[in-house]
């Protein structure tokens, strides 16, 4: 496989603190002010961003997103676009900032996501096969769609509930050593998680992303540019993505998703065996998304999650091969569509050396994750920091 | 009429290319589209082939026949119209003739398992038959 030379890299990240509820906040708002973050982070000025990635903005602007957000932001980018993947989206602006870097339109490019918890949230009409095909039978929502995920890998692979629950307790460990998590000051221990109400069977509460307001922001620029930048660059070392389906009733596998080839596609590039990563920063909605990943990855054979966590060592910082050391989502908070880039700004920190109280010591490569709908949309990259 | 008859919860959303599909299960019959080309059967419906591109789907009725490929029982509903019925049982439903489908199903105080044995079973939603499912008789492992 061909290995991308690193012409691209994060050379900036910015992060708003997950909030509960929200009052009277507009998402440009939200969005412009971790921008100005990230900008800031990189050491340039706002009129040095030439590129804009965007996510969707359900009920707010339906269209034109990418024009909307520039105007508001007084940007004039040369390319401009939204990235759509659900949780996916956010790693899938990073490399498809780096190939529009590479193809000459753009040097530097600001990535956001950002959303608010206003009590009045939008819903905008939905009209999609899976709204005309499951919510009529009381299929409404991801919690069903990943418990039924779920069950078919319990049924298949004899997992036992407590190999769930550990990554939750993992994510709310980790979460313990981020103050600006959701969960920060609030363990939960396997016991806990299991005795924690039960919402679509096998989920339990605790198994599940608490939904928060934020926002995420991560500046991509040349090699080149970024090595002139105030921190360690962050290169962009492989890539690989894949869309399967969108409702969960046409999965084409319910125990093993499209993060298999788009792990193995961007390992692949990047040259390097998952053993080889320094931190694994996964996309984790749910148990079952963590434990997929990890078996999608090739760290351990299919259904054997459970041991391979135990033999790890957890998931914090110490143990062999981290995971998720700013808590995850399930301990962090999943700020919507900017959930999936707090998994890419955690690995910019960690190999920045920027984590103190949960630094991975000697961290220069990170294997990151965004995943969308229903284990449907994936995004994997390989990051490394510059020698 | 049954709890699930007086729900009032979103219902299906017709329009020409799906209405065999709904039509027949408010009449008792499962349809399901099949391709005359590939030989495929496709679910949901679609206006060609998903398989092969060919415009060349007709509708056919399915034997009702089905396998449970998971399940989950929903103590906490999406959308809360479905709160008077719950905990209740979603799964996705394997068809005999190939396509998956997600359906509402009925386990009379049975407690499902992947794998087990389904029977078409149309069943009153919030007024509107739906083609559901329903644990079948035997013993399911």
């Amino acid at each position: 496989m061909r290995h991308l030379s690193p012409r691209a890299a994060i050379s900036g990240i910015g992060e708003l603190t997950p909030q509960r509820r929200t009052e009277d906040v507009a998402t440009m708002d939200m969005l412009m002010r971790v921008s100005a973050e990230a900008i800031a982070d990189a050491g340039l000025a706002p009129s040095e961003v030439d590129g804009l990635l965007v996510g969707p903005q359900v009920g707010e602007t339906p269209q034109h997103v990418p024009a909307a957000v520039a105007e508001y932001f007084g940007m004039q980018p040369t390319m401009a676009n939204m990235v759509d993947l659900g949780g996916a989206s956010g790693p899938g602006m990073i490399w498809r900032a780096a190939a529009a870097i590479a193809a000459g339109q753009c040097e530097t490019v600001l990535c956001v996501l950002g959303n608010h918890r206003n009590p009045v949230a939008p819903r905008s009409p939905n009209r999609n096969p899976a709204r005309e095909f499951d919510t009529p039978f009381g299929a409404s929502g991801a919690n069903t769609s990943y418990a039924l995920l779920m069950q078919a890998h319990m049924a298949r692979y004899g997992c036992k509930p407590e190999d769930y629950a550990a990554l939750a307790a993992g994510s709310r460990a980790n979460a313990q050593f981020n103050p600006a998590a959701i969960f920060h000051g609030a363990p939960a221990s396997v016991d806990d998680v299991l005795a924690s109400p039960m919402i679509a069977s096998p989920l339990h509460l605790f198994e599940i992303v608490m939904p928060v307001a934020g926002g995420e922001a991560v500046i991509v620029t040349t090699a080149e540019r970024a090595a002139k930048g105030p921190h360690r660059s962050v290169h962009l070392l492989g890539a690989g993505e894949k869309v399967t389906h969108r409702a969960v009733s046409q999965a084409p596998d319910l125990t093993s998703g499209p993060l298999k080839p788009s792990i193995a596609r961007a390992l692949g590039q990047a040259g390097m065996d998952v053993a080889q990563v320094d931190f694994l920063s996964f996309y984790d909605c749910y148990t079952i998304m963590l434990a997929a990943t990890i078996e999608d990855a090739g760290l351990c054979a299919p259904g054997k999650f459970g041991q391979w966590l135990r033999d790890n060592g957890g998931m914090g910082s110490d143990a062999r091969q981290p995971i998720n050391t700013h808590g995850g989502q399930l301990g962090f908070g999943q700020p919507d569509l900017a959930g999936g880039m707090t998994h890419v700004v955690e690995a910019v920190r960690q190999i920045r050396g920027d984590t103190p109280g949960r630094q991975i010591a000697g961290c220069n490569t990170a294997l990151v994750t965004g995943n969308g709908a229903t284990m449907s949309e994936a995004v994997a990259l390989v990051l490394g920091g510059a020698s | 009429m049954n709890d699930l008859a007086q729900l009032k919860v979103p219902g299906p959303i017709y329009e020409p290319l799906n209405a065999h599909f709904w039509q027949g299960a408010a009449d008792g019959v499962l349809k399901i589209q099949n391709c005359v080309d590939c030989g495929a059967y496709v679910f949901y419906p679609r206006p060609i082939c998903p398989h092969c591109w060919a415009d060349a789907l007709t509708w056919v009725r399915a034997s009702g026949a089905a396998t449970l490929k998971s399940f989950s029982v929903i103590h906490k509903p999406g959308h809360p119209g479905w709160a008077p019925v719950a905990p209740y049982v979603v799964g996705l439903v394997e068809l005999a003739e190939g396509p998956t489908m997600l359906s509402h199903i009925l386990t009379n105080a049975r407690t499902p398992t992947v794998g087990a044995t389904l029977a078409f079973a149309p069943t009153d939603i919030g007024g509107r038959v739906l083609p559901c499912f329903t644990l079948s008789e035997e013993i399911n492992q």
